[in-house]
């Protein structure tokens, strides 16, 4: 079966129409020498077996612990009509949609997706989507570089290191100067900033909240930079703007972010959603596919993809990025998840990660031993110091029903005892009280 | 249609969250807090299922329309994959748990598929080793250009230069761009091949790799492909596999058999994974033997004890090419796909896939102009040439192939033919629809001569006419304002 229809009286008529004798005719072009010398594949199975071998793989997974692990890609709860919505078939196995009067259901997700974006980061564009968070922070980099013809960058290390680490990797070879400011007392370190901005700068990269979870309003940063020329990048989780100041508010010229928590599963890391949100002077320098209105010759209302002049399908090597294939069924996620919530129901949502995540540091504030770190506000995600390592404790609160965060050691020399904690609107008061006490009972 | 940001009604909301439980005073200063609120929709949800159902009816989609778009192999995506990605055990695990100490044992049977897929995919293609980081095609051609940076840089060579042919996809130039690179275009020849001597003409020292997608966009296989890899490996280039046409070619023929060093897989396309509106794809990259290196870490390692883990210890690995493993969902589909139909059923796969290539481009030639002539893989290009005299173009068969209820082919794809329509039906598709397809070619081949006005009315069965691609470029409107 496999999913091919024809019948073998079927396959001769073909073969026939063709005027050929047997479809390894076809294959004529591939010689003896460049024949497959091995395709030692498994033979194919039945559904059932194929169903019964996966269902013991996820077994071996244990997704039973309780969670505070966040670090850039976090558990909330998803509404059921995300997931029936987005699996119509409709949307699911269609593809980009190259031919507008056929794809308005997706022009106009796109189109309500992009308003979404600007809505949430208080910009005035937005693209259809990238890959992730971290290959959407890259674009926008490249995207400084090509608006200000400038090579240097400085970069926040509040900023994930997973995203940095991306930076860095698809830029080697591009004699990109990058310059790392430090993270004091949990802040962006204006002091080093200001020491290495100057007129040679494309651009700073911050992160809102960082990744240490606390919040920072950039706006004198902001200025500064653009005293002289240089333009501000800001990553931030889309959650948080349901209460925290948006890089629009702050005069940030481009924003990007990982739309994960915005009704998509953590999926052990993806499909995620990259976005991006810029001022409108920088539209025609952005990546990735855009969609915009315009009218049919009655007048109608109807959706296209365009800009497209500046995509790789029509420049080639003059492109402004290379993405082709971007995660729309992600966007088309995140659109009906926002629509779901809503305008109120997203701003009681950040209220409630943040209450939630503020009670949680009330009570490790209490445990002896554990220092909550203060000197920067958080929003749901916030930094202990722990009297031990912290990757140990981790390891042993697993044992306990328990993943209780982000060992920092593992991205950040120097801070082996410090741990990384998230409290989203899926963990209730009990939940938490008895991290807490688990916690003290370890230590 | 309304929008559904014009479907708000004040203070209505579409779902409940969770009361809060805790008894917090909330104390962040103003200076932090966004003024203005975000204008989200206020809907219910019956609005917004309404709305989204009423907009999935105006797309076309494989599993209502014939979908014979060349170059993204739109095959059928068999529901049982969607299922096996749904199993809790796979959604709500975190991509970070293997990096934490202790907890690379909560997700064995997850870092498994990953390593099982790399070894699947590594027989398939013939190459050594795999890496499912990238996220897409794209990505993976990405992904292919640092490798062959980093592995120049590790010889100390010095090379400035990729090699593409005329006919490439976009992607190809434009990754290798980005990665640093400057490209040198080689022309097609009449057997619609890279032109060999042309290509031996501009091979030198300076090159650091040729790209090619083997068949081409012309859906042809180069006979010489072999002879391409080795003139390049005379001068130490390396050879790029695009495997965005490997439909074609399972079990018939190994890129890494044939020579090439680097190979890239768009998952959503060979392997049935749904393509979403226009992803999540995703594209595993696979090297031979003298590039296993410089792989993007982590790399997913079998220890002795039969667990799987994390291996970072790799000192000439470009780094991270992404966060986690990839697009793990999508990579988890493949897997089950690949499990389901087998050796065998793979290598019908393209034989099938050929077979109906075939059938239609005989049956077209008759009435739309055919630039090359020849047995083709899985895709073909013929031209609406012919029916320029009736100033009837490529797009206006697409728009009345709409009306037929049939997604258009490619058109204007590859550049090098002259109002391209580049067909690929795929497999899965029947021959009593591939015959209604080319009953309604032939009615368009007729349309043309007698009655051309029809052809460029279309469509007319659609939501909207043919919309004005231009205003749209020139009044941007990229959003709705209240």
């Amino acid at each position: 079966m496999n999913f091919i229809p024809h019948t073998d009286k079927e396959r001769r008529e073909m073969c026939k129409a063709i005027g050929v004798s047997s479809i390894d005719e076809l294959f004529k072009d591939i010689t003896p020498d460049l024949k497959a010398k091995s395709f030692e594949l498994p033979n194919g199975k039945s559904e059932f077996e194929v169903m019964r071998f996966f269902k013991g793989l996820a077994n071996k997974n244990n997704v039973s612990l309780t969670s505070f692990l966040g670090a850039g890609f976090y558990d909330h709860y998803i509404p059921s009509a995300v997931e029936s919505l987005s699996s119509k078939p409709e949307f699911y196995t269609a593809y980009t949609p190259y031919q507008p009067e056929c794809s308005q259901g997706w022009l106009q997700s796109i189109f309500e997706f992009q308003t979404a974006i600007c809505e949430l980061t208080s910009l005035d564009v937005a693209n259809a989507s990238l890959y992730d968070g971290g290959t959407a922070l890259y674009e926008a980099a490249m995207m400084a570089i090509r608006i200000t013809g400038r090579k240097k960058i400085i970069v926040d290390s509040g900023v994930n290191l997973l995203y940095r680490s991306m930076l860095y990797t698809y830029t080697t070879n591009l004699e990109i100067e990058f310059k790392e400011t430090p993270v004091v007392h949990g802040q962006s370190s204006r002091k080093d900033i200001s020491s290495v901005i100057d007129k040679d700068t494309a651009a700073i990269i911050l992160q809102n909240p960082n990744f240490f979870g606390a919040i920072d309003d950039h706006s004198d940063i902001v200025k500064k930079a653009h005293e002289l020329g240089v333009l501000v990048i800001q990553s931030v989780y889309p959650v948080a703007l349901g209460l925290i100041k948006p890089p629009g508010e702050m005069d940030v010229d481009i924003a990007t972010g990982e739309g994960q928590s915005l009704g998509l599963n953590l999926n052990f890391g993806g499909p995620y959603l990259g976005f991006m949100a810029a001022k409108k002077q920088y539209m025609r320098k952005m990546p990735g596919r855009i969609v915009g209105e315009t009218v049919d010759k009655q007048n109608k209302r109807g959706f296209v993809l365009t800009l497209q002049t500046r995509e790789q399908h029509i420049r080639r090597e003059k492109a402004t990025s290379n993405i082709c294939s971007n995660e729309a069924l992600c966007a088309l996620r995140a659109v009906i998840y926002l629509s779901l919530l809503g305008k109120h129901g997203f701003k009681e949502l950040a209220l409630l990660n943040h209450k939630k995540a503020e009670f949680a540091k009330g009570l490790f504030d209490k445990i002896k031993g554990v220092e909550v770190k203060k000197n920067s506000p958080t929003f749901n995600e916030f930094t202990l110091m722990l009297p031990k390592r912290a990757d140990e404790i981790v390891c042993k609160l697993i044992e306990k029903g328990f993943i209780c965060g982000f060992p920092l050691g593992r991205f950040y020399k120097g801070l082996d005892n410090y741990l990384l904690v998230s409290v989203t609107e899926k963990r209730s008061k009990e939940e938490i009280a008895k991290l807490a006490d688990t916690l003290e009972a370890a230590l | 249609m309304k929008l559904i940001f014009e479907k708000s009604i004040d203070s209505r909301t579409g779902f409940k969250l969770p009361e809060c439980d805790v008894d917090i005073k909330f104390n962040l200063s103003e200076k932090y807090l966004r003024k203005s609120q975000a204008e989200l929709p206020e809907v219910s949800e019956l609005d917004v299922v309404r709305h989204f159902s009423e907009l999935a009816k105006r797309n076309f989609s494989v599993d209502s329309n014939f979908y014979p778009l060349g170059s993204c192999t739109m095959k059928y995506n068999p529901k049982f994959t969607e299922r096996v990605a749904n199993f809790e055990g796979f959604t709500d695990l975190h991509g970070l748990l293997p990096q934490v100490l202790g907890a690379s044992m909560l997700c064995q049977g997850a870092l498994q598929v990953v390593y099982d897929v790399q070894k699947l995919l590594c027989e398939i293609t013939g190459m050594k080793a795999f890496t499912t980081q990238p996220l897409a095609g794209a990505h993976g051609e990405l992904t292919g250009a640092m490798l062959i940076a980093a592995y120049h840089k590790d010889k100390k060579h010095k090379r400035k230069y990729v090699i593409v042919p005329d006919s490439s996809h976009g992607t190809n130039p434009a990754s290798a761009a980005i990665a640093g690179y400057e490209i040198i275009t080689v022309p097609t020849d009449k057997t619609g091949c890279m032109d060999f001597e042309e290509f031996k003409s501009k091979l030198n020292e300076n090159v650091a790799a040729v790209m090619l997608t083997c068949p081409n966009t012309l859906g042809i296989f180069n006979f010489r492909i072999k002879d391409i890899c080795d003139e390049a490996h005379k001068v130490d280039a390396l050879v790029y596999y695009d495997g965005a046409n490997l439909n074609a070619i399972l079990g018939k023929a190994r890129p890494g058999d044939i020579g090439f060093d680097i190979v890239h897989i768009n998952l959503h396309k060979t392997f049935a994974t749904p393509h979403g509106g226009g992803g999540p794809g995703a594209g595993p990259v696979g090297v031979s033997e003298k590039l296993v290196g410089y792989l993007p870490i982590p790399r997913v390692v079998k220890r002795s004890d039969a667990t799987y883990a994390l291996s970072y210890n790799r000192s000439k690995s470009l780094g991270y090419m992404a966060a986690f493993f990839g697009n793990f969902s999508v990579i988890l589909k493949t897997y089950a796909y690949i499990m389901m139909l087998g050796k065998d059923g793979l290598t019908e796969v393209s034989e099938t896939a050929v077979l109906n290539a075939n059938y239609l481009k005989e049956k077209l030639k008759k009435y739309f102009q055919l630039d090359y002539d020849r047995i083709c893989m899985h895709e073909f290009v013929i031209s609406a040439v012919s029916q320029l005299k009736n100033n009837i173009h490529a797009i206006d068969i697409a728009k009345y192939l709409i009306d037929k209820g049939i997604h258009p082919p490619t058109v204007y794809f590859p550049l090098i033919v002259k109002e391209a329509m580049m067909v690929e039906p795929t497999e899965t598709e029947s021959k009593q629809t591939l015959d209604e397809f080319i009953d309604v070619m032939v009615e368009i081949a007729e349309l043309a001569e007698h009655n051309p006005q029809a052809l460029k009315d279309a469509p007319v069965t659609t939501c909207v006419g043919r919309l004005d691609e231009a205003k749209a470029a020139r009044d941007l409107n990229l959003r709705w304002q209240k």
